[in-house]
């Protein structure tokens, strides 16, 4: 019994829909408590043309740059360190073709604010990346023809990869609700479940 | 398919009839192989056109009227031109700006701006800045005043002769007629005759990359990066309305993140980026919002369909009528179609009468198979009704009654027609009669069946340009026009140019879907990318290897005719051990390339080729809270030849998937009181998730080994996919609970209700 609810709860670091508010509140709290405490926040100089400092690790890369305080880390990853294998869908925290990990769990990049993202371990998809060689998820993906248009798909290879970090063999429900914060009009998902499985048992075989 | 694509018929053709004969067994094509561009959609390294960023670019948004209906007054720009980073102002007074816009091939009807604005989202200014936020701002900044217009939303409502006029000549845009046989007699004499009144939702199509351009110029010559179904579609339009010559008009677009239809024609938003780039000698990105993607881009209408229908006891359907209303939006458009009605069936009496009328709504674009869902959502429907009133089980009254030929067309003859075989098995691999005699209630739940048939009526553009250019090492490029919108062309293709040559995937190189490197192909749409490009690619590599074989007989000292392309090497058919790899033919390193040229042959005379499909569908339906729970799909298809079954199968679900989303969920909202959408955005306009669709679905293949659609035996596919599924549900829902729901979607809601009405609650 403990270890079905054990899964149950793991099985929810992917994002949905529906709990992804809950995640996004959660997102807040920790980045308030983790570093950038409320005084400092209020004394960092805003330059006259609006941005403040902040430092960002992504990828395992430090990355030191300038941003407006309305950037969301999705603006930055895309529009200043040319990171587009994240995708603009929405904007708004609908469609997940943002999707990146913040701590190993699956984010919206679209609904965190570039400030928000310092002090925490930012991975894309490129960062799953070993040199050339595709990851576990990437090469699943691959494998089962788990996409068509392909532009939602680095979305949906770092929620698989957030889901299996959480949940390393998941039932094909507990597949569908972890990847049911990520929208695919052309509809492969059903290819898409059976890449997470592959992944999984890539995983396992500690191939990619 | 008047206004999405042009009539196959009348085009101009001298290319040479199908010469090659059809394939037997194949070696590469109909196998599951990974696509040959799955590295790069997996790993992010693919660019779309709304990840491009070009050196000095700027960026540009546009201003839309708030207003469902009114009219330009005044629009004062100061403010925003004085903001940072703002490098141009355009409006409907802007030099330059004053271009005529056209929908379809019917003439101007609007400009770049319209003063008179016709729907709540149409373009009135825009901004290039530095940064988009900036453009933004500057956005804001603008100060636009309107004279607020009555509007009208409601397509019925459009007809009252004291409607608001969307344009100036009325709202009716086009009625049409289309009869066969005595309609009235066959009604007076049947046995059962019954119908009714069907509506279907306004669809979007919310491909998951925006609509965006990147426009750049070099003194006269325009470079567009679009996200396009067809880059030679948009550079005749952009040479139109820029006076270039074709030349000078290049358009490019590697990658395109879905387009479902919408990205098939040109939107104002690339003309703004071209005009902006041109004003500020800066090349210039505009990129639609979301937001705005749902106002403006395109939409499959909403579709009222009165229907008819009569049969005799026997099962023969004798008569079928019906009324077909739809808007095209605020412009030219297709709304209605009764193709399906007059085609799928072998009914000697039919009768249609379409009406298409304009609103103050966002112009309806192609989408997913052009106004067949509608159609067959109350068809269908229909359908299922006449077989359960002369007890007849479903499968079986549309076996009686399959067309053979197309009656629409004077019964031209099809190639091939595979619908029986998708009904027979595909009931056999869905388990039809046991599940439709299955115990039909658990609790609050009930369990249900139904299918559907369908077809596609669009034979393909048929013309297109392919090169084939072999290396001296035996490695390939494959040079086309055609663009991939994910159903997996590129791979096929490469999959084609293997068969023929032997060589293997990976040393295959396309370059593909560029106007200026490329060879003309129609656009990726209506089902016709395969179905034209295919024997295009097969003849090109067919070129390659008899010039290949030349220098390889001349130098192996054996005919031609018994030497055979296998592995990347020569092989003699009767002496094996004796094969040479293509690398070291001497006469290949000496020419260093061999070139091969392709075209699509002409269709076949008098006779037309057309896909077919059936699907099945397993609900469950809460009759406590309304929803319907699709719990198992399945479908077959004659679309004749597997290219790939992987990336068949895979576009057999998407179009389910859309279906469910059609039958169930989907549909823009107009508030009545505004005439604005409300819901133009994913949360509030529900398209299916990953929970939405079913774990269990089958496609079934059906391939009839059509020898005369064309030379590669293939017929179009991404359409027939998405036509059925939302009737196939709808009769599985009927099945389930005894109640016929005739407005899509079947939200739980109106389940509810329908649930309760049947009860008498």
């Amino acid at each position: 019994m403990s270890e079905d609810s054990g899964k149950r709860q793991d099985s929810q670091r992917g994002i949905s829909r529906r709990n992804f508010l809950g995640t996004m509140g959660a997102g807040t709290l920790g980045v308030a408590v983790s570093g950038r405490a409320a005084p400092a926040q209020g004394a960092v100089a805003v330059a006259s043309d609006g941005t403040q400092p902040v430092t960002l690790r992504i990828n395992g890369r430090r990355v030191d740059l300038r941003v407006e305080p309305r950037w969301t880390l999705l603006d930055v990853l895309r529009d200043h360190l040319e990171l587009v294998g994240t995708k603009l869908g929405c904007a708004r925290g609908e469609c997940g073709a943002c999707t990146v990990l913040v701590d190993g769990q699956a984010q919206y990049a679209c609904m965190t604010l570039a400030l928000e993202a310092e002090g925490h371990e930012i991975t894309t998809v490129e960062g799953l990346m070993h040199g050339e060689e595709l990851g576990a998820v990437q090469q699943a993906f691959v494998e089962e023809d788990a996409f068509q248009c392909g532009y939602c798909t680095p979305g949906q290879v770092v929620a698989a990869e957030g889901l299996l970090r959480g949940n390393p063999n998941p039932d094909l429900a507990e597949i569908q609700e972890g990847m049911s914060g990520n929208l695919c009009r052309c509809g492969a998902y059903d290819h898409i479940f059976k890449a997470v499985r592959r992944a999984a048992q890539l995983k396992q075989l500690g191939t990619g | 398919m008047k206004h999405y694509l042009p009539d196959p018929d009348q085009i101009p053709g001298e290319a040479q009839p199908q010469e090659l004969p059809p394939w037997g067994e194949t070696r590469v094509v109909g196998r599951s192989l990974s696509r040959v561009d799955g590295y790069e959609l997996v790993s992010g390294t693919a660019v779309y056109t709304l990840d491009l960023t070009l050196p000095d670019m700027l960026h540009a948004v546009i201003v839309r009227c708030p207003h469902a209906h009114a009219r330009v007054v005044r629009v004062e720009t100061s403010r925003a031109e004085a903001m940072p980073g703002v490098r141009a102002v355009l409006t409907a007074s802007t030099p330059g700006a004053e271009i005529p816009w056209y929908f379809g091939d019917d003439g101007p009807t609007s400009r770049l701006f319209d003063s008179h604005c016709r729907y709540a989202g149409e373009e009135v200014a825009a901004v290039a800045a530095e940064t988009v936020h900036q453009a933004w701002d500057a956005a804001r900044a603008i100060e636009v005043e309107y004279e607020v217009l009555p509007f009208v939303i409601d397509e019925a409502e459009a007809l009252e002769a004291d409607a608001p006029a969307v344009h100036e000549g009325g709202n009716l845009t086009e009625q049409r007629e289309f009869a066969r046989g005595d309609v009235e007699a066959a009604f007076a004499e049947a046995d059962v005759v019954l119908g009714g009144t069907f509506r279907t939702p306004c669809e979007l199509h919310a491909p998951l990359e925006t609509f965006v351009s990147v426009a750049r110029w070099d003194g006269d010559r325009l470079t567009v990066w679009d996200s396009t179904q067809g880059v030679f579609a948009r550079q005749q339009e952009l040479a139109r309305y820029f006076r270039l010559p074709l030349t000078s008009v290049r358009v490019i677009c590697p990658y395109v993140g879905g387009g479902f239809g919408a990205k098939l024609s040109t939107g104002k938003y690339t003309v703004i980026a071209a005009l902006a780039a041109r004003m500020t000698a800066r090349p210039v990105k505009l990129a639609v919002t979301r937001e705005d993607s749902f106002l403006s881009e395109g939409n499959r209408p909403a579709n009222t369909i009165r229907l008819k229908a009569a049969a005799m006891r026997d099962g023969t359907l004798t008569a079928l009528e019906g009324e077909f209303l739809g808007s095209v939006g605020a412009y030219p458009s297709g709304a209605v179609s009764p193709y399906l009605l007059l085609a799928l069936y072998d009914c000697a009496n039919a009768r249609a009468a379409t009406t298409e009328v304009y609103t103050n709504a966002g112009r309806a674009r192609a989408f997913r198979a052009p106004a067949f869902p509608p159609c067959a959502w109350a068809l269908e429907q229909t359908i299922d009704a006449l077989a359960e009133e002369i007890g007849m089980d479903p499968v079986e009254f549309r076996l009686k009654n399959l067309a053979t030929v197309l009656q629409l067309r004077d019964d031209l003859p099809y190639t091939s027609i595979g619908l029986r075989e998708c009904i027979i098995e595909g009931a056999r691999e869905f388990g039809w009669e046991s599940a439709r005699s299955r115990p039909q209630q658990d609790g609050h739940l009930r369990r249900g069946v139904g299918m559907a048939a369908g077809m596609w009526a669009y034979p393909g553009e048929p013309r297109a340009t392919v090169f084939v250019k072999l290396f001296a090492d035996g490695s390939v490029n494959l040079n086309m026009g055609a663009s991939d919108i994910g159903t997996g062309t590129k791979t096929v293709m490469a999959m084609v140019v293997a068969e023929e040559l032997g060589v293997p995937l990976e040393q295959i190189q396309i370059e593909h879907a560029d106007t200026g490197t490329t060879q003309y192909a129609p656009a990726s749409g209506g089902s016709q990318t395969v179905v034209v490009s295919s024997p295009a690619v097969r003849a090109a590599a067919v070129d390659v290897k008899g010039q290949l074989l030349e220098i390889a007989a001349a130098e192996l000292e054996r005919p031609a005719e018994g030497l055979v392309l296998r592995d990347g090497q020569v092989v003699p058919i009767d002496d094996e051990g004796a094969a040479v790899p293509l690398a070291e033919l001497r006469g290949l390193r000496q020419r260093q390339n061999i070139v091969g040229v392709g075209r699509r042959h002409p269709h076949p005379e008098g006779k037309i080729a057309l896909p077919f499909c059936a699907q099945f569908a397993d609900v469950e339906v809460n009759t406590l809270t309304g929803e319907v729970r699709v719990a198992r799909l399945l479908a077959a298809h004659d679309s004749g030849r597997v290219m790939s079954y992987l990336t068949y199968e895979n576009q057999v679900f998407g179009g389910m998937a859309m279906g469910i989303g059609f039958g169930l969920t989907e549909d823009r909202v107009l508030d009545s009181q505004t005439g604005k959408m409300v819901n133009h955005n994913w949360h509030d306009y529900k398209i299916p998730t990953a929970k939405d669709v079913p774990l269990e679905q089958t496609c079934v293949p059906i391939d009839p080994h059509d020898t005369e659609c064309n030379t590669t035996g293939a017929k179009g596919l991404g359409e027939p996919a998405h036509i059925p599924t939302a009737a196939a549900i709808a009769n599985a829902v009927y099945h389930a609970t005894g109640v016929r729901v005739h407005d899509a979607p079947i939200t739980a809601m109106q389940m509810v209700r329908l649930l309760a009405e049947t009860r008498g609650d």
